[in-house]
């Protein structure tokens, strides 16, 4: 049973920067601006909140009051993430550069900042920001008494007030997109700018606030990769911004399709590295390092099922177009 | 992307090449003030090797070649795939396949290396299919198909390596267990030739690889300027509509487009492996080389020739970057060549308006000819359709 509940907690550890970073990618897309750079905003804002968890953890403040020291992070790392997202938004609307330059520009940009910022400030050679024990939500911060059993080794065993967030996200995420003239307005810039221009609305400023948002989301998913993946920040993401690019296209750019499609993956890439520790699992005996076949398989069964779903798969109309006023 | 395309396809080419190299002088100076930032005291010093460490000595520009010629092949992996309108971002997973291929031909079957190049560029092209392949059929985005393939590319060799005892250097001899066999050790025939080079400029990284990617490069030339199917390619890029209409297999001119950008991202990792001083390491993370393509296509806008070009830039300021260390990281490289690109989308925006305004009447003429056959090919596919 527990081991069960290793799964499952481990899927939706994995699953939450997953989910935020697709859905700061739908809503940049949404507006018409392909988001390339969600690699490179996740590593900002991973970066900047892991410096200052390390500058909390060294104050005092964070030991004595761990929560809030991670609200706080968290704060940091949606900031930073929108500031360096701001970034491509000035490329893309401003100078109407290729979306997708812009973006690689940024994703060089980041790792490469990552590291010659941590070396300035944790001095030579020292590329990795450990991340302070008392970050993760444990029974003692809940007051709940420590008992043995499913229920407590699913919530507890990898529990972080990401998580937590992670969820109001979602329902504001998709209640913005589809309940609020903002979120019309936003994918009427994504599907016929020029339309949505005759009829009064700010194309450049809906673009920026798309963008600004991505933004957001991704540098908290950048957070809560970095929660998820270790006990260190090492200036890389290992590929999640990709992968959530790909996930939200999986997902159809729509917010429930995007949380079951970063369910689905979530749960292949964990079933991957458990796959030793599953009984009913084929074991692949005579060849040698098998476990690759499992790892490969979250990569397989998406590619699989996007050929299936492509026929459906619709991205808004007027992505990766500069909007230019003067032109019909 | 087509938009950015034709517009700078309408500059003269000086005016592409001057905006690359104002983005450049503008980097360069970003890395300057950056080290000067850093430490000072070391700034000064810093700097000079960056910028002079590349022509200093014989064996440091063959390192600059040895290192620039698989960033030739996957810039012009990359570029030619943007010339068709397709951004393939699968030129890791390319270049992984390439260089297994590559390897296991060396030293499973100890082949020479004309053949294990000639692997390497079959195993790129294979892994470029897939992209082409389910964008053309079934609508799926390429950059998500080669995301997917650069991981499943990746997982694919280590798989097969492990399953391959004559393929880890242990087997020759060596101790580690996590790389594969060192090849001059395994098959000296299957190194590159050197032809004397080494000698000549006192350095193990020199062959002929730097010869091999430039003719590659003008290859890509001549199919994309001089060819009916380069034309062809070029414009689906520009307009797929107006080219379907016009009589042109975009289908296949998508997938033939992302085989033959594998392939030359495939013979990219056979140059670098089969130079005989990198092994390949097991790894769980994917390797950076194909990657490293991006900005050496985007700095050259591209063009192939252009291509040489950048990539010799990009390799001679990462030969500069290392000689940088231990006072600097070397990713301050990484930084400057991102400030570049960058710029470069901004650089070319400036140049075309000092273009503009000297021509501004021809170009009004030319949207809105422009526009006009664009709608009019739009309607021809409609009208085409409704008839089917």
């Amino acid at each position: 049973m527990s081991i069960l509940a290793d799964i499952f907690s481990a899927t939706i550890l994995f699953m939450i920067p997953l989910l935020l970073v697709a859905l700061g990618g739908m809503f940049s897309e949404r507006s018409g601006v392909v988001n390339i750079a969600l690699e490179g905003i996740m590593i900002i804002g991973a970066l900047c909140s892991c410096l200052f968890l390390r500058f909390m953890d060294s104050s005092g403040f964070g030991p004595a009051h761990p929560q809030w020291a991670m609200l706080f992070a968290i704060l940091v790392a949606a900031f930073t993430g929108a500031v360096f997202a701001l970034l491509l938004a000035f490329a893309s609307v401003n100078l109407k550069a290729d979306q997708t330059i812009g973006g690689t520009a940024l994703n060089m940009l980041a790792p490469a900042f990552a590291i010659v910022l941590t070396w300035a400030i944790q001095g030579q050679g020292q590329t990795t920001i450990l991340i302070p024990t008392w970050s993760r939500i444990t029974q003692e911060t809940l007051g709940v008494a420590v008992k043995d059993n499913f229920f407590q080794a699913f919530l507890f065993k990898s529990f972080y007030q990401t998580t937590i967030w992670a969820v109001f996200i979602f329902i504001i995420a998709t209640v913005l997109l589809y309940k609020t003239r903002f979120g019309l307005r936003l994918r009427a810039c994504g599907e016929h700018p020029q339309a949505a221009d005759s009829v009064g609305v700010n194309v450049y400023r809906m673009r920026y606030a798309g963008v600004f948002i991505s933004g957001l989301l991704g540098g908290i998913g950048g957070l809560a990769y970095t929660l998820a993946a270790g006990s260190a920040f090492q200036s890389t993401v290992a590929g999640y911004g990709f992968l959530a690019l790909a996930v939200m296209i999986f997902g159809n750019w729509k917010p429930l399709n995007i949380l079951g499609a970063s369910l689905f993956f979530a749960l292949f890439k964990i079933l991957g590295s458990y796959s030793g520790s599953i009984p009913f699992l084929p074991k692949f005996e005579n060849i040698k390092a098998s476990e690759y076949i499992y790892l490969m398989l979250p990569y397989v069964v998406t590619m699989i099922v996007l050929i299936l779903t492509s026929k459906k798969s619709r991205a808004p109309k007027a992505e990766g177009i500069p909007y230019d006023k003067g032109r019909r | 992307m087509g938009e950015q395309k034709r517009r700078s396809l309408r500059l003269p080419l000086n005016t592409n090449i001057l905006a690359s190299l104002i983005s450049i002088g503008v980097g360069l100076i970003v890395g300057l003030i950056l080290i000067y930032v850093l430490n000072a005291k070391a700034a000064g010093g810093a700097f000079i090797s960056l910028i002079t460490t590349g022509f200093r000595s014989s064996d440091k520009f063959a390192k600059v070649l040895y290192q620039a010629a698989p960033l030739i092949m996957t810039g012009l992996s990359v570029g030619f795939a943007f010339k068709t309108g397709l951004f393939n971002i699968g030129a890791t997973g390319q270049y992984t396949i390439g260089s297994a291929l590559a390897l296991i031909g060396a030293i499973q079957f100890q082949l020479p290396w004309y053949v294990c190049l000639l692997l390497a560029m079959i195993g790129g092209a294979f892994w470029g299919i897939f992209p082409g392949l389910f964008k053309a059929l079934f609508n799926v985005n390429e950059v998500i198909t080669s995301i997917m393939f650069n991981w499943i590319g990746m997982f694919s060799v280590n798989l097969i390596i492990n399953n391959l005892p004559m393929m880890l250097a242990k087997y020759w001899g060596g101790a580690q267990m996590d790389r594969t066999a060192n090849l001059a050790q395994a098959n000296p025939n299957a190194l590159i030739p050197r032809l004397g080079l080494d000698v000549l400029m006192k350095s193990n990284y020199m062959n002929i690889s730097i010869f091999i990617a430039i003719a590659f490069a003008i290859i890509a030339w001549i199919i994309l300027s001089k060819t009916t199917f380069g034309y062809e390619l070029k414009a689906c890029g520009y307009n797929r509509n107006a080219s379907i209409y016009a009589g042109i297999n975009a289908k296949r001119n998508i997938v033939l487009s992302m085989v033959i950008a594998g392939a030359f991202a495939g013979i990219g990792g056979g140059l670098y492996f089969l130079a005989g001083t990198g092994q390949y390491t097991l790894v769980k993370s994917l390797l950076t080389a194909g990657f490293n393509g991006i900005p050496v296509a985007l700095l050259a806008t591209s063009s192939p020739i252009g291509t040489i070009f950048s990539a010799f830039f990009v390799s001679y300021i990462q030969v500069g970057g290392d000689a940088m260390q231990p006072d600097f990281v070397r990713e301050i490289i990484d930084i400057i060549i991102s400030v570049i690109i960058y710029l470069a989308a901004f650089a070319l925006l400036t140049q075309e308006l000092l273009a503009r305004g000297k021509q501004r009447h021809e170009e009004a003429a030319l949207d809105a000819a422009e526009a006009a056959a664009e709608t009019v090919a739009e309607a021809a596919v409609e009208v085409k359709e409704e008839v089917k």
